[in-house]
């Protein structure tokens, strides 16, 4: 063993690089356990857009097609449908959708792009639950308002245009998932103009 | 030869000195009540959990495609694996009733007083750790409630500012709840939270011991000694560990050791507590609808949501809570708060007097207010969310969170009664 004095100053230099060091070891080694609770390529894959043929819609029909998995509405709205749109705009929480909850062409009173077709994701913004479609018996959750979507989770409704009424557990409008129409009868959902 | 043996290992390893020091030798104090059972009950239900889990990985398949169907295969073909999986999942319950009452015990009693703040908190991340483990063990079966209720603990934590939804990507692995959560939180399930609760019931024992268990009459048992003799002091019959007597400047008072006196009184309690175990898992073993629900017997479908989704019912308090705050954010927030707050303990509460059989009548109230809003909002959580229940559960949250803002305020300069010298 040596009998030079300890040098204090050298030992705590020392110690605190082989800490960095080390630090820098642990964290670096933490980054694959971490990445690989991301989706993998396969979920990546299974969430590419789907298609949605739209040709045979009845008026005030509802459509559910499976998009990443959730449920995605297409609904052909009634005239009187698009009509209450405007009738319950005092009742709601966000009518002029100012939440980033849609695309930027779907920032407008049906929150659509043609006014008749409505896509949707069929989860409520709450805790996840999928509400229901109520056609004609949606008076019974919103006075005088025939049609709309009843969560039967926390009880939370929103208008034919998936606007969230105020004074229940949601707290935004229904997302609405980018989608583009690649013909008449043809709708891509989860893929855009932008993207596509 | 068996003294010989035994005198080998002590060489090499202090296995008698140390069942001394934690069993043998341990001085626990003399008036250990009922509700001193629930301790080692937790530990007697934790082997159960253990030992039936890895029975039941035998024969589960944690894959979407198959998880439903081998949690039938136990149930229906594999010898006893209903026995094995009702076991394991009355367990869970079993879990909770003992945890709960266990920690009610230290909050009538002033168990998380100083010195055993740190002995409170390993208590509190053992709830918090087995709950995250009966959670995760809860979407195994891969049924609708699993399904969904996972939908709605998973979305809690969307509702963070600007990484929420990230967030819940990575904990799912995938856009939607699927097999990949499945095989993830079983791997969770088994291996990672097992080990960690194991660890941290040790850590718990282990800081117990070194403060001391607490007692009906919060007093200690262990006095400095100062030389002066103690009438009918009933541990001057026995051997303690020199450990707690500190070579004897500490002397023990009214305590006995933990082996034969607590080992015994304990098998009473274990009896007691295998009658109704063994009376759910023979007779009712879905706990009417309440250990296990009734959408769990269908398999996970993600198109289409039941009716009304409930939790399992040891997480309805907290659920009522999130579901009684109008705003998502602030509703996840106070269901955290209302675990914070029970782990904040310690530092809430200032009188120096630690069991309510001293304390003030104030005190006694609050207690009883603490209980009576746990459980109402443990009903309201299991109902669905109408106004009227709505507005209870915002009541009861209310005086939930009053009993510590309460307790903050009147425990600093509380009238208590005088303290017993001795242990009755």
């Amino acid at each position: 063993m040596s009998n030079a004095p300890v040098d204090h100053g050298r030992r705590r230099f020392l110690t605190i690089a082989t800490s960095v060091v080390g630090g820098v070891g642990a964290v670096g080694a933490a980054v694959p356990f971490i990445a690989s609770w991301n989706p993998s390529e396969k979920a990546k894959q299974a969430g590419a857009a789907v298609t949605a043929n739209i040709g045979k819609l009845e008026p005030g029909q509802l459509i559910r097609v499976e998009w990443r998995g959730k449920p995605v509405w297409v609904v052909k709205r009634t005239p009187e449908m698009l009509e209450t749109l405007t009738k319950v705009e005092g009742q709601l929480r966000d009518p002029a959708s100012e939440d980033e909850q849609q695309p930027a062409y779907a920032k407008n009173q049906h929150r659509s792009k043609k006014p008749e077709i409505f896509v949707a994701v069929g989860i409520c913004t709450h805790l996840g639950c999928s509400p229901t479609y109520k056609m004609s018996d949606f008076d019974a959750h919103v006075e005088g308002i025939a049609s709309g979507f009843f969560c039967p989770c926390h009880g939370s409704t929103y208008d034919m245009a998936g606007r969230v009424f105020s004074g229940v557990p949601a707290p935004k409008n229904l997302m609405i998932p980018p989608y583009m129409f690649t013909d008449d009868t043809t709708l891509l959902i989860g893929a855009d103009e932008g993207t596509a | 030869m068996f003294k010989n043996f035994m005198n080998w290992i002590e060489y090499r390893m202090p296995f008698m000195e140390k069942m001394n020091l934690h069993v043998m030798q341990y001085p626990a104090p003399k008036n250990f009540n009922f509700w001193y059972f629930f301790g080692s009950l937790a530990m007697l239900v934790l082997v159960n959990q253990i030992l039936t889990g890895i029975w039941l990985t035998m024969n589960f398949e944690p894959s979407a495609e198959r998880a439903f169907a081998s949690v039938e295969y136990i149930m229906r073909d594999v010898d006893y694996g209903w026995l094995l999986r009702y076991m394991h999942s009355t367990g869970a319950s079993a879990f909770f009733v003992v945890v709960y009452l266990h920690m009610l015990r230290g909050m009538m009693y002033g168990s998380y007083q100083k010195p055993r703040e740190l002995l409170w908190i390993f208590g509190m991340l053992i709830f918090l750790v087995l709950m995250a483990e009966a959670f995760m063990g809860y979407l195994l079966p891969w049924g609708q409630m699993s399904f969904w209720g996972a939908q709605v603990i998973i979305s809690i934590f969307g509702v963070i500012p600007g990484i929420g939804d990230d967030l819940t990507l990575w904990i799912r692995g995938d856009y939607v709840i699927s097999g990949a959560t499945l095989n993830r939180f079983f791997a969770l399930h088994v291996i990672a939270l097992p080990l960690v609760l194991v660890i941290l019931v040790f850590l718990h024992i282990i800081a117990l011991h070194e403060v001391g268990s607490n007692n009906p009459d919060g007093i200690d048992v262990k006095r400095p000694n100062d030389g002066t003799k103690i009438d009918n002091n009933v541990s001057d019959k026995f051997t303690f560990h020199e450990y707690f007597t500190k070579g004897g400047k500490k002397i023990i008072v009214d305590a006995i050791p933990f082996h034969p006196y607590y080992t015994v009184k304990d098998i009473v309690g274990v009896v007691g507590f295998l009658l109704v175990f063994c009376a759910v898992i023979f007779f009712a073993p879905e706990g009417g609808g309440y250990f296990l629900e009734a959408p769990n017997f269908e398999p996970a479908n993600p198109m289409k949501t039941p009716d009304h989704i409930a939790p399992v019912w040891y997480f309805t308090p907290f659920y009522a809570i999130l579901r009684a705050v109008p705003d998502q954010l602030f509703g996840a927030i106070f269901m955290f708060l209302a675990i914070i707050f029970l782990a904040l303990l310690p530092w809430l509460d200032r009188c120096p007097v630690r069991s309510v059989r001293y304390r003030s009548n104030l005190h006694k109230w609050n207690l009883v207010n603490f209980c009576v809003s746990f459980v109402v909002l443990g009903v309201l959580g299991v109902l669905p969310a109408t106004p009227t229940y709505t507005l209870i559960a915002q009541i009861a949250s209310f005086t939930y969170f009053a009993f510590f803002g309460l307790l903050w305020l009147y425990s600093k300069n509380e009238k208590t009664k005088p303290l017993p010298v001795r242990l009755s």
